[in-house]
């Protein structure tokens, strides 16, 4: 019965990296048998003996687990301990419901209205109720109780899989998870994240039996009952894989960079929120540049306060005491915005864009300020105007922002001023940086090399002139730099450059001390400072 | 931020503002049902812009009320211990709830 014929791979999401070969196991819930219902006062003690052994299931389950975990059921042990909650469930089984009935209609209700709640965090929460609904149902119809018994290192394969069912299987051997729905940013997706349990989801419909399954957690296959040649390619991609991360983490892992005995900071870009998932972005020093122009192309219109809020709110949570720097609105140039960006100009990259638009919109402007002076409460962010020319145009975003800012407080709502920089990337303020009185200066290097060579970024004819380590472009960083260091003000740059380990070296010699990039670059970043070694800085 | 008052003859009351990250969730909910729950007296709260007061001991009450950041959560108690129930109350919200508590 060896298949040598290779089958269909099954594609889904991933939800937590990682490789898993081992037999195949099929987990789904085998529909509970229909359980025969007593008088008013027989089903009152079987729903309180099935919450009670519910509730010491749980209890034993967040003991064994701890940490995140325990936390994550608490929650559940606190509902089943809560009369307010259960009164009405016992007031429907003295009025004639079943137990089971009665019950789940109670949990069915709860579900629905988190699960319809505005906010990612009570959504998380509806499958925890599903968890706790279908353990005590299990529990009241007889059904299986134990914990189901999966081989080490199984790939386990079900509908979906709630947390405390994740805690039960022992994963000591390793193995993995395919879930035929399911979500990345479910609880049971941390957990196994935490754990560095592969997990994919969403792979649709696996409906053939099969003994053993191929699980890879990078591309998001499952290849079920494998033949030697699949085996070859995934056991090659699970070394390479381990291999890279673990030369990466090591690296990364390291408390700081540092080059001639000065410690270099490696921040990172984020161009959403979910760019904070990746797997290596835990280990920066802070976010050197969160774009917001996402928000621009989300939905119809554009975004309303309570929406920016949330996504700067859930980014400084993210950081905790790490700096955040924010960019307001870079609309136009190459990134046009219907209803918002200005049609029709005959050289967008030198038109109305970046802080000149907001500047010339002060409703969408005005909307954004308020969400970031509100999000200024909690974390520590400092916010960047981009495409600034002259001072001006600072003191006016910084007048603005003020108003704003006096505005809210005068609501009542709690807001702050962050600290206020610029982005140095038109050749006019680079060359009269003296002139701007910003806290920080960032230096957007791709623009600043694109008008510094007068050359069209998006044009590739242009790509050898456009080289970011033409001395011109060297020049002006480096300008911005030592004014920096003479007047006390930091500066960071946060282009393309930064991630590239050849201009590194470069950067370092300018006098830069904090480089910004994106996250897939952290450890190759930090690696090539790493390489430069003792050689010490040579300013 | 941290005051009690005598309401009445029984009643105790007490404001504090929210400062969890992400509002009245799941962990500040269980913490503060467990907190009160060891006391004896009869424990309400609301957001300071609801009308209704709900029980401090149900979770899934506490849960449903969705208390957002910055929100003043207003604590009423009433019973023999309700003094000390309302101080340890605005207390675990004022340092947002510690892990210790």
């Amino acid at each position: 019965m060896r298949a040598d014929i290779a089958r269909q791979a099954y594609r889904g999401r991933t939800a937590s990296i990682g490789f898993a070969h081992g037999p195949f196991v099929r987990v789904d819930a085998e529909p509970c048998g229909q359980r025969a219902t007593g008088t008013p006062e027989d089903e009152k003690l079987a729903l309180r003996a099935a919450l009670e052994s519910a509730g010491r299931q749980i209890a034993l389950l967040a003991n064994a687990a701890g940490g995140e975990a325990a936390q994550i059921l608490e929650f559940q042990v606190a509902l089943l301990d809560d009369e307010d909650f259960l009164d009405p469930v016992f007031a429907a089984i003295a009025a004639g419901a079943p137990a089971d009935a009665a019950w789940s209609s109670a949990l069915d209700e709860q579900i629905a209205d988190y699960s319809s709640a505005p906010d990612e965090y009570l959504q998380a929460r509806s499958s925890d109720l599903v968890d706790l609904r279908d353990r005590v149902l299990r529990t009241l119809r007889g059904g299986a109780i134990a914990a189901p018994r999966v081989p080490g290192g199984a790939v386990i394969c079900a509908e979906d899989l709630p947390p405390s069912r994740f805690l039960e299987i022992d994963w000591s051997s390793g193995g993995g998870v395919a879930l035929l729905r399911g979500s990345p940013t479910s609880h049971v997706a941390l957990l196994a994240r935490s754990r560095g349990i592969p997990m994919v989801v969403q792979l649709g419909s696996v409906v053939e039996p099969a003994r053993a399954a191929l699980l890879d957690g990078e591309r998001a296959t499952l290849e079920l009952d494998p033949n030697s040649e699949q085996i070859d390619v995934f056991e090659r991609r699970r070394e390479a894989h381990r291999k890279s991360r673990a030369a990466a983490h090591a690296i990364l892992r390291r408390p700081a960079a540092s080059w001639g005995g000065e410690k270099i900071r490696l921040l990172i870009n984020v161009q959403r929120v979910q760019d904070l998932e990746h797997a290596d972005a835990q280990y920066a020093d802070g976010i050197g540049l969160m774009r917001t122009e996402f928000l621009l192309g989300e939905k119809a219109g554009l975004p309303d306060e309570e929406t920016q809020y949330l996504a700067y709110d859930a980014v400084l949570r993210w950081a905790g005491k790490r700096p955040v720097t924010i960019r307001t609105f870079d609309a136009g140039g190459d990134k046009p915005v219907p209803g918002f960006t200005q049609d029709g100009e005959a050289n967008p990259f030198l038109g109305v864009r970046g802080l000149r638009l907001c500047l010339a919109r002060p409703d969408v402007f005005a909307v954004q300020l308020r969400a970031l002076g509100r999000a200024a409460m909690h974390g520590n962010l400092k916010v960047m105007f981009p495409m600034v020319t002259a001072p001006d145009e600072l003191e006016a975003a910084r007048k603005i922002f003020a108003d704003i800012v006096d505005k809210l407080q005068a609501e009542g709502t709690p807001a702050a001023l962050p600290e206020l920089g610029i982005m140095v990337e038109v050749p006019a303020a680079a060359l009269t940086i003296e002139r701007f009185k910003a806290a920080f200066f960032s230096i957007g290097s791709n623009d600043l090399a694109q008008y510094v060579t007068a050359c069209d970024r998006t044009n590739g004819a242009l790509g050898k002139l456009l080289d970011p380590l033409q001395p011109a472009v060297l020049e002006l960083i480096g300008r911005t730099v030592q004014y920096g260091k003479r007047a006390g003000v930091s500066v960071s740059l946060c282009g393309e450059m930064a991630g590239d380990p050849r201009c590194v070296p470069a950067l370092l010699s300018c006098g830069l001390r904090e480089l910004s990039v994106n996250p897939s670059a952290l450890a190759q970043v930090k690696q090539a400072i790493d390489g430069l070694g003792s050689g010490g800085a040579r300013d | 931020m941290l005051e009690t008052s005598e309401a009445n003859g029984q009643d105790f009351t007490g404001s504090v503002r929210l400062i969890h990250a992400v509002g009245m969730h799941a962990r500040p909910a269980v913490k503060l049902t467990k907190l009160a729950k060891k006391f004896k007296a009869h424990i309400s709260i609301r957001a300071s812009d609801a009308v209704e007061w709900i029980n401090a001991k149900s979770v899934a009450k506490v849960m449903a009320l969705r208390v957002a950041r910055d929100s003043i959560i207003e604590i009423k108690a009433s019973g023999e211990d309700a003094e000390s129930a309302v101080a340890a109350l605005v207390d675990l919200v004022a340092t947002d709830f510690p892990d210790s508590g």
